[in-house]
């Protein structure tokens, strides 16, 4: 998408677009990256109710796989994560290993 | 009630602020009262505490809060008022450009008091000058009838579609706001139709179109969203003309961007904000009777600063000194005179500046420094020769 100039822009930079955030991607920022093991979860969705982002999907109440495009490595959702028998379903990896 | 239901009354700057706010009625008001303001804050909340406006008036712990509860109230869609002095709008600071930057049209006066330390709560333009870049509109008043005016006109001029901006309304501390002066109220119907209905411009309270404010914006359109607050400031001047114009037709007196008081003939002038123009244009009388051809400029509209039409209204004297309430600290010139002089830089001709600081945390400004100031011009444009280009006056050494 072409940058708008100054005369295009909402005065006082207010967003009338309801939702918009989704369009912006932040993924880029990770350092840490969580990791899902199915295996380990107990569906109990903490991880999509303490993410302050939109990176755990849920469909029909089920836990899926990340979206990365909005996961910016914070490690909440792995510390939240109780598992299965003291295993964690959730672990943060280095980045681009 | 005297004629075409003007009233003809004697209050102070601080009691005509309020009535001008009791004739607005805005829907919200947050302040903490400050010296010398707070007499504009006593007297509006009596009008909320006795129904004679229905204002949300919302007392807060600090001109930082004030301000801040003045921003939301104003980006959920309401007409929102305030008042502050010195180091209750320097408190304000940070808040005074998110307001702009949002571009919210809050109308706030500012009673100029001196900023500590030492603490001193007199009149003196410190406070002012240290929030002229603050991207507000700021009007200046001489009197308590041009505070009145001037607090009515803000609300149309920062609640103008074209500019959405905020606007602050400065007189001088005690000078004005506390000494009872003859002035003329117009009648509340008279107002109420000037101020007109606030219109909204995306209410955070319009839920059925939800919106954001305060987004995160970084290099990629910061620089985007100041070109275009710059634009609107350029916008600014034509509707303070518009306004005044539409003033001028319910009150009969006249406003522009700034006042000259026999000036097209002068060869020498003093420029000089509010209170202090009204004894200066004393002393420019008794000089005209003595044959030698005084005038003064008055700033109205400060913020943004009319640049091409002050110097054009200056180029053919010989001699101006700029006189400031307030010092720029750092051995350069005071604020006015910064201004002033680049109005006049464009004219090759133009007259002769220098810069003398009056008046500082309410010293008085006589007469006789009036008389100094224009005697000195007057060997400056016989001379044309400047001796001091800066100094203070009224000092003892």
């Amino acid at each position: 998408m072409k940058p708008k100039g100054w005369k295009e822009l909402k005065p006082g930079a207010v967003v009338t677009e309801a939702g918009s955030a989704e369009k912006f991607k932040t993924g880029s920022w990770r350092a840490l990256k969580p990791k899902w093991k199915e295996e380990n979860c107990i569906q109990c969705l903490f991880c999509w109710i303490y993410c302050p982002d939109m990176a755990v999907r849920v469909k029909d109440g089920k836990r899926g796989e990340f979206n990365y495009d909005y996961c910016k490595g914070c490690g909440i959702c792995a510390l939240e994560c109780p598992g299965k028998k003291g295993q964690k379903a959730i672990v943060m990896e280095e980045e681009g290993k | 009630m005297g004629q075409n239901g003007k009233r003809v009354v004697a209050v102070t700057g601080n009691e005509a602020v309020a009535e001008a706010m009791r004739q607005i009625n805005p829907d919200v008001c947050a302040a903490y009262p400050i010296t010398p303001a707070t007499d504009i804050m006593q007297r509006f909340t009596s009008f909320v505490s006795n129904g004679k406006v229905k204002t949300e008036m919302v007392l807060v712990e600090s001109e930082h809060s004030a301000m801040s509860a003045c921003v939301g109230a104003s980006a959920a869609g309401g007409r929102v008022a305030t008042a502050t002095s010195s180091q209750g709008l320097a408190l304000m600071w940070e808040i005074l450009f998110i307001a702009s930057g949002t571009r919210l049209p809050i109308v706030m006066s500012l009673v100029n008091r001196a900023l500590s330390a030492p603490l001193n709560i007199h009149g003196d333009h410190s406070d002012g000058m240290g929030a002229r870049d603050c991207g507000w509109i700021q009007l200046w008043s001489e009197n308590a009838q041009e505070s009145y005016d001037n607090m009515i006109q803000a609300f149309r001029i920062a609640e103008h579609m074209d500019i959405r901006m905020p606007a602050m309304v400065c007189l001088d501390g005690f000078i004005i706001s506390h000494s009872i002066e003859r002035m003329e109220y117009l009648d509340d119907e008279t107002v109420k139709n000037f101020a007109g209905e606030f219109k909204t411009t995306n209410p955070l309270l319009d839920i059925e179109n939800p919106v954001s404010y305060g987004p995160l914006i970084l290099t990629d359109y910061y620089m985007e969203y100041r070109r275009a607050h710059a634009e609107v400031m350029s916008k600014v001047s034509k509707v303070v003309l518009d306004v005044a114009k539409d003033f001028e037709k319910i009150s009969g007196r006249k406003y522009g961007l700034f006042e000259t008081y026999r000036l097209e003939d002068a060869e020498i002038g003093l420029v000089v904000l509010n209170s202090a123009a009204g004894t200066s244009k004393d002393v420019v009388d008794e000089f005209r009777n003595r044959g030698i051809k005084a005038g003064l400029l008055k700033p109205r509209l400060y913020r943004p600063f009319p640049y091409e039409e002050i110097g054009e209204a200056l180029k053919h004297l010989k001699a101006v000194c700029v006189l400031d309430r307030a010092d720029a600290f750092g051995a350069s010139y005071g604020p006015l005179f910064m201004d002033i002089a680049s109005g006049v830089y464009p004219h090759k001709n133009g007259p002769l500046l220098i810069n003398k600081i009056y008046g500082l945390g309410g010293r008085d400004y006589l007469p006789e420094h009036a008389e100094t100031v224009l005697a000195e011009l007057a060997e400056i444009a016989k001379t044309g020769k400047v001796k001091t280009l800066r100094e203070y006056i009224g000092v003892r050494e």
